[in-house]
């Protein structure tokens, strides 16, 4: 066999490694050249007002994708209004509440959520959740709250909320495990600290615990955002995928992920393509751009804790 | 040696204290009395139970998963581990420095210093002003801190983070104070302001304070208990134990044969 000495040895081992991360981030561009690439008959033809034209009707080969940046963002945002504080009160429960040997069930209960396929939460989403918000949540919203304007109109079961709802539950995993083991790295003599000073449960969790937290809460937050975001396959069984927008949230709407899903498959004209293509283009620029703003706040938070 | 009048009226007292980690019994059967406006301290050798004791006497072992007390420790002659006392008042009225520093990391020096105020819901900045300037004063840390309260506790150095820390419990102005090694980790200038700020607070408050250190339990401390194994071997005057005690086992403990 080859003996090296530990000098080449490690020579191999520096290029093989370097080979390997050249290789992954080749990969990346690749995939962005072949999008671009697939893109840019849809960029040359509609240019950068794409993104705030509201058109978007295939047959007379009129592509704007407004409908859909409006339809993720809203989705996503009402998602992550919804499951980060249902997150961080699991988070504090499993750790600060239950004694040790039950959180760590509870805990793996809870990330086992995130291991269901979303297929499954959107079959779930059409045979619970649409006919709670047709039948039960629609009308309480209506009746108690009917004058704000984000509450008009019917509902069908099959929108905007309801796309929201399953997607928070969706990241609720991603958001509270994070912050579960944010919580659970305060030393104890913080909370003694505060203890000692006389105060209560509630006081210690949000003086010694919260607190210190803020910007690993925060980046906890946006790595959900960054999963809902690009989640397509229960959010296309729930929106309704009409490319609409509404003041509404029980309107139907579509993602730029459900109508990649929902279309390219059926997209006839060149242009149509390709300006799929451009969507997903601007949706991997978006995912991009909230994964970078995740690690620059867990970059201060290590600075910090 | 301290060898100053104070009255003998007793603040503080336990009864048959016992304390366990699970099944591993860390304390047993303490009981001692201590005088109002006196120091008290507590020697040993290390793991003997002396951390463990002190944090009976303010109601923070039990916020350890699987510890327990028995027994009884009085409070101005009230049961503190009674059903009917409110933890957070007992923690109110004794309060604690640790042995490691542990200023609140997200806290400015200031705000550290008041936090206990704050819980109390006292907002109004004259009063928290004036107290952060008295406590910091008292802790031997305000000329080195005034220009920058509102930088972070933690960017001081471990020697004033423990002043910091001092100065936040006697911000709350507790008749008790419980202090576990609070010079362990200073240097001797830092140790010998500290030793003087407890002789000074000693005017008002009862102070208990485990130390390593023999010569500074006999330098500051009016009285000393000698544990070994959870159990307290001896007490009494400082005076007496030093020069001459009753006990074999205190002896050789602190004539260095010991531990
Ligand atoms: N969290 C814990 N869980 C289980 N056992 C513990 C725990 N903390 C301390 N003990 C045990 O309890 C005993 C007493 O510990 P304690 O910290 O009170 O000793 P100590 O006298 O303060 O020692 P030192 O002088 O080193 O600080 C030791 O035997 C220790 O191993
Ligand atoms: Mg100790």
């Amino acid at each position: 066999m080859l003996k090296l000495n530990s000098k080449t040895q490690d020579a191999v081992l520096f290029y093989a490694l370097r080979f390997i991360s050249l290789t992954v981030i080749g990969l990346l561009l690749f995939i962005m050249y072949v999008l671009l690439k697939a893109a840019w008959p849809s960029i040359t033809h509609n240019g950068l007002s794409f993104i705030v034209k509201k058109e978007w009707n295939p047959v007379e080969d009129q592509y704007g994708a407004l409908p859909f940046i409006f339809g993720t963002l809203v989705t996503s945002f009402i998602a992550v209004l919804i499951a980060t504080p249902v997150s961080i009160l699991v988070a504090l429960f499993i750790s600060e509440y239950l004694p040790k040997s039950i959180s760590r069930i509870i805990s793996l209960l809870v990330e086992m959520v995130a291991a269901i396929p979303s297929i499954v939460f959107g079959l779930w989403g059409i045979f619970y959740l649409s006919p709670f918000v047709k039948l039960t949540l629609a009308p309480f919203l209506k009746t108690y709250f009917g004058y704000i304007p984000f509450f008009e109109g019917p509902s069908f079961g099959i929108g905007i909320i309801t796309a929201s709802l399953v997607l928070a539950i969706m990241i609720v995993p991603t958001i509270s495990s994070i912050c579960r083991s944010i919580f659970e790295l305060i030393p104890a003599h913080q909370k003694e600290a505060s203890y000692a000073l006389g105060s209560t449960k509630y006081e210690m969790i949000k003086m010694a615990v919260l607190t210190p937290s803020v910007s690993g809460i925060s980046s906890a937050v946006v790595l959900g955002l960054g999963r809902a975001l690009g989640e397509t396959m229960a959010v296309t069984m729930l929106i309704g995928n009409s490319p609409l927008i509404s003041k509404s949230i029980f309107a139907p709407a579509a993602t730029m992920a459900s109508v990649m899903a929902n279309e390219y498959t059926d997209a006839s004209s060149p242009l149509h393509v390709a300006s799929l293509c451009y969507i997903a283009l601007l949706l991997f620029f978006i995912t991009f751009l909230s994964n970078l703003f995740a690690k620059s706040i867990v970059k201060n938070f290590s600075k910090i804790g | 040696m301290s060898n100053s009048i104070h009255s003998d009226k007793i603040i503080l007292e336990a009864k048959n204290l016992e304390a366990w980690f699970g099944d591993f019994q860390a304390v047993k059967g303490i009981n001692v009395k201590y005088c109002e406006r006196t120091i008290n301290a507590i020697i040993g050798p290390s793991g003997c139970g002396k951390s463990t004791y002190l944090r009976c006497l303010n109601r923070i072992h039990e916020e350890i998963e699987g510890t327990r007390v028995s027994g009884e420790v009085l409070l101005e002659g009230k049961n503190i581990y009674d059903k009917k006392i409110d933890v957070v008042d007992v923690r109110k009225r004794i309060g604690m420095v640790f042995q490691k520093p542990n200023p609140f990391p997200s806290l400015s020096i200031l705000d550290n210093v008041v936090i206990g105020l704050r819980l109390q819901g006292i907002t109004k900045r004259s009063i928290l002003m004036e107290v952060a300037e008295t406590c910091l004063k008292k802790a031997a840390l305000w000329e080195e801190v005034k220009d920058k309260l509102n930088s972070l506790g933690t960017s001081l150095s471990g020697g004033q983070q423990q002043r910091l820390c001092i100065a936040r419990a006697l911000a709350i102005n507790p008749p008790v104070l419980l202090m576990d090694e609070p010079t362990s980790a200073l240097d001797p200038i830092a140790t010998a302001k500290i030793e003087e700020l407890m002789n000074e607070i000693k005017r008002d408050y009862t102070v208990i304070i485990v130390t390593h250190n023999m010569q500074q339990a006999a330098r500051i401390s009016d009285y000393t208990s000698f544990f070994v194994y959870g159990k307290m071997i001896e007490h009494g005057l400082s005076s007496d134990i030093f020069t001459n005690p009753k006990e074999k086992q205190t002896e050789d403990y602190i004539s260095g044969r010991f531990g």
